[in-house]
C-alpha cells in the first residue's frame, strides 16, 4: 500500500549529514511506491533542498525561521509539526542522531503515535514493515512492528544504504512559513569539542586507541592511520579515563555506537562495554600485544604485536596499496 | 523541592543473553538499576541536599523491582512508588510505559524529574521526553551537569561528544548521560534505614487508567542472537609479513579498503 513518509533531514558543519540520506532511503522503502517528503528545518537552509532531491526525496518542505538557528526541541517541535499538519504523512524517518533521540519521542507523543528507533534494517514481510533494532547493547536484536497507524522510526547511522545520487532527478521544493513561540529552553552556547571532519557515527573506518597508546602522544601514529584510511578516531574509555583523549571520542555501552565498514582497535582489551559499542561494525581488526586479550574474540583479523610497531607499518602498508589503486 | 526521578530495573547486559522461547531468558540473571538511572538518582540527592525538599522515585514494573527502589533509597531518595503492573499490562512498549508515569505524576506538582536518557536493555530512549511532553513541561536529554539558582537552571547537554549550554526554568525534566556525577554505593546505615521508608505500591486501577488506554503502539515479533562470528583468523610470522598479509587480506578478502 503506497503511503506519503516524511523525514527530517539535519546538517552539519554546513553540509547534509549522510544519515539523512539513509533515512530517504528508509522512507522509500516504507513508502511502498508513496511520495517521500524531506522537512528541511533551520535558520537559512533552503539551499540544502536539492541535493535532498537528488537523493530520493520527491520533494522538500522548508521551514525558515531565526528562531531555528539552534535546535531545540520546542523550536523544531514547532516547525515539524506545522509540516505534519500540513501533509498528514503516514510514515516519519529521523535519523538516530542526538537530534533525532531528542526530538522523536516529542513528536510520537504529539501524534500519540508509536515509535521504533534505532533500527538497522527494514523489510517487507506480508503487509508489514518489520524493523530490526539491536537491545541490550548490541547482544540481541528484536524485530518490531507498528501496530497502530503512524509508522514512527529513527535509523541508526551506516547501517539503511543511501540512495545512489541523481543530479537528474527533479521535484518541488517549497516553503511554509511557522511562528515559532515560547522556546522554554534556549541555547547560550555550544562548545566545539569534536574535531571537524569525519563524524565517529558515520565513519567508514573507525581507528581506535585503548589504554595501550599510553600517553596522547601515543594517539598520534593512530591519527595518521585514520587519515590513509579516510576515517576517523575513536577511543575506549580506559584511553579517555586516562586523558589521553577526549571522552566525544568514546565507543562503547556509555559512549558512541558505532558500525564503520572497518573498526581497528589498537591496545584496547575488549571490555563488553567497549563491544557494546563497536560488536556490529562489518570488519574487526584487533592489535593487541596480548593474545589472550578478549578482543580477539570478535575480531576477524588480529595481530599480536606492539601496536607501536604495528601501526606505522600498517599506515606504510595502505599508502602503498592507495598509490597502486 | 519536589523532585522525581524515573527509574528501570534492567539485565545486567554483562550477562550472557540466553534466548528461550523467544525471550531473552531471565533465570538467574542479575538485575540492576539501569545506570543511566543511577546518574540520575545520584544528582537528585545533590540537588535536595542543596536547596532541600523531597525524592520520590518511581518505576513501572513487578514486584521485583521492589528490591531496585530498596537500593534507590538506600542511597538517599526519601520515597518509593512502584507501579505494578504485571497483572495489568501484557504487552507494553514506551508509550505504554510514559503514559502511566505521567498519569501518575501529572498532580503531583513535580518541580524536577530526572530520568536517565537509555535503559540499557531496551535502549530506546523514549520514556524521559514522552513524560515530559505529556506533562507539559520541557525537557533536556543527555545531560553532563546542572545547576538550579531560583527558578533559573543551567544545563550542559552532551551532543554527540560536542556541549551544549542551555538555559531553561523549573518544573522541567532532564535525562542524565554519562560524566554527570559519580553514583555513590548505598552505605550500611543508608541501606538500614531503607528499610523504614515509605514504599507505595500502586496499579493501574489507582491511575485511574484501563488496560486499552495504555496499549502498546508497537509490537516486538522476534527476538534473536546475532549470528555466531566464525572465530577471527590470528596471523602469524614475521610482523612486516603480518601487516602485509593483512592489508591485502582487508583489500581483496574483506573487501573494505
Ligand atoms: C558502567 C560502565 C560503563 C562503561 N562504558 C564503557 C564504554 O562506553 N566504552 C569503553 O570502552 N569502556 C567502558 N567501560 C569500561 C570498560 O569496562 C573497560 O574498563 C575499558 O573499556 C578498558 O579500556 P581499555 O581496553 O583501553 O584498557 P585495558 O583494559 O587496560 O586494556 C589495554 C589493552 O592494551 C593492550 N596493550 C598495552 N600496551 C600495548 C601495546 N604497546 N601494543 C598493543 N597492545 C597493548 C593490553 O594488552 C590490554 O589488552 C565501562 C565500564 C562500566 C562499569
Amino acid at each position: 500500500m503506497a503511503r506519503k513518509v516524511l523525514t527530517l533531514a539535519e546538517i552539519r558543519d554546513g553540509s547534509l549529514r549522510n544519515v539523512s540520506f539513509e533515512a530517504i532511503a528508509a522512507a522509500k522503502t516504507i513508502a511502498d511506491g508513496g511520495e517521500v517528503v524531506a522537512a528541511l528545518v533551520g535558520e537559512s537552509v533552503q539551499s540544502y533542498a536539492d541535493e535532498l532531491i537528488y537523493r530520493g526525496a520527491d520533494r522538500v518542505v522548508v521551514v525558515e525561521n531565526e528562531k531555528l538557528k539552534n535546535y531545540t526541541p520546542d523550536g523544531f517541535g514547532q516547525a515539524l509539526m506545522a509540516v505534519v499538519d500540513a501533509e498528514k504523512p503516514e510514515g516519519i524517518v529521523f535519523g538516530h542522531t542526538a537530534l533525532g533521540k531528542d526530538l522523536s519521542p516529542k513528536i510520537a507523543t504529539k501524534l500519540n503515535s508509536g515509535l521504533i528507533s534505532d533500527v538497522i534494517s527494514v523489510e517487507q514481510t506480508g503487509g508489514n514493515f518489520v524493523f530490526t533494532r539491536p537491545i541490550y547493547s548490541g547482544k540481541a536484536f528484536e524485530k518490531k512492528i507498528a501496530t497502530d497507524g503512524l509508522i514512527f522510526v529513527t535509523v541508526r547511522p551506516n547501517n539503511i544504504p543511501a540512495l545512489e545520487r541523481d543530479e537528474s532527478r527533479t521535484g518541488n521544493v517549497s516553503s511554509l512559513s511557522v511562528d515559532i513561540k515560547d522556546l522554554r529552553t534556549i541555547v547560550k552556547e555550544i562548545v566545539r569539542k569534536t574535531a571537524e571532519g569525519v563524524d565517529l557515527s558515520e565513519a567508514k573506518v573507525i581507528v581506535a586507541g585503548g589504554r595501550g597508546v599510553k600517553s596522547a602522544e601515543g594517539f598520534e601514529p593512530l591519527k595518521e592511520l585514520a587519515n590513509v584510511l579516510g576515517g576517523a578516531v575513536g577511543a575506549s574509555r580506559g584511553a579517555c579515563d586516562a586523558g589521553y583523549c577526549d571522552y566525544s571520542l568514546q565507543i562503547g555501552q556509555t559512549g558512541k555506537v558505532v558500525t564503520p565498514d572497518l573498526y581497528i582497535a589498537c591496545g584496547i582489551s575488549g571490555a563488553i562495554q567497549h563491544l557494546a559499542g563497536m560488536s556490529n561494525s562489518k570488519v574487526i581488526v584487533a592489535i593487541n600485544k596480548d593474545p589472550e586479550a578478549n578482543i580477539f574474540k570478535v575480531a576477524d583479523y588480529g595481530i599480536v604485536g606492539d601496536l607501536f610497531e604495528v601501526v606505522p607499518l600498517l599506515t606504510e602498508e595502505f599508502k602503498k596499496l592507495k598509490v597502486h589503486s | 523541592m519536589n523532585i522525581f526521578v524515573l527509574m528501570k530495573r534492567t539485565f545486567d547486559t554483562e550477562e550472557k543473553i540466553v534466548i528461550n522461547n523467544g525471550q531473552v531468558s531471565e533465570d538467574g540473571a542479575e538485575f540492576i538499576i539501569n545506570p543511566y538511572d543511577e546518574y540520575a538518582i545520584e544528582e537528585a540527592i545533590q540537588v535536595r541536599d542543596k536547596h532541600g525538599g523531597e525524592i520520590t522515585v518511581v518505576t513501572v514494573g513487578n514486584e521485583d523491582a521492589e528490591k531496585e527502589l530498596r537500593t534507590a533509597l538506600a542511597m538517599g531518595c526519601d520515597k518509593a512508588v512502584l507501579i505494578n503492573v504485571e497483572d495489568d499490562v501484557e504487552e507494553s512498549d514506551q508509550y505504554t510505559t510514559a503514559k502511566i508515569l505521567a498519569e501518575y505524576l501529572k498532580d503531583k506538582n513535580p518541580d524536577l524529574i530526572l530520568a536517565g536518557n537509555v535503559a540499557i536493555d531496551g535502549g530506546s530512549g523514549q520514556v524521559g521526553p514522552r513524560v515530559a511532553e505529556l506533562l507539559g513541561i520541557p525537557y533536556v536529554t543527555t545531560i553532563t551537569k546542572l545547576d538550579i539558582d531560583g527558578g533559573k537552571v543551567m544545563v550542559v547537554r552532551d551532543v554527540e561528544g560536542d556541549e551544549e549550554i542551555i538555559e531553561t526554568s523549573l518544573p522541567l525534566l532532564v535525562t542524565a548521560q554519562q560524566g554527570l556525577n559519580e553514583p555513590r554505593y548505598p552505605s550500611l546505615p543508608g541501606i538500614m534505614k531503607a528499610k523504614k521508608k515509605p514504599l507505595e505500591e500502586l496499579e493501574l486501577d489507582d491511575l485511574d487508567l484501563e488496560e486499552d488506554d495504555v496499549e502498546a503502539k508497537t509490537k516486538t515479533i522476534e527476538i534473536f542472537l546475532p549470528p555466531k562470528k566464525e572465530s577471527g583468523k590470528i596471523l602469524q610470522g614475521e610482523l612486516a609479513d603480518q601487516v602485509k598479509e593483512l592489508v591485502s587480506l582487508l583489500h581483496t578478502e574483506a573487501k573494505v579498503i
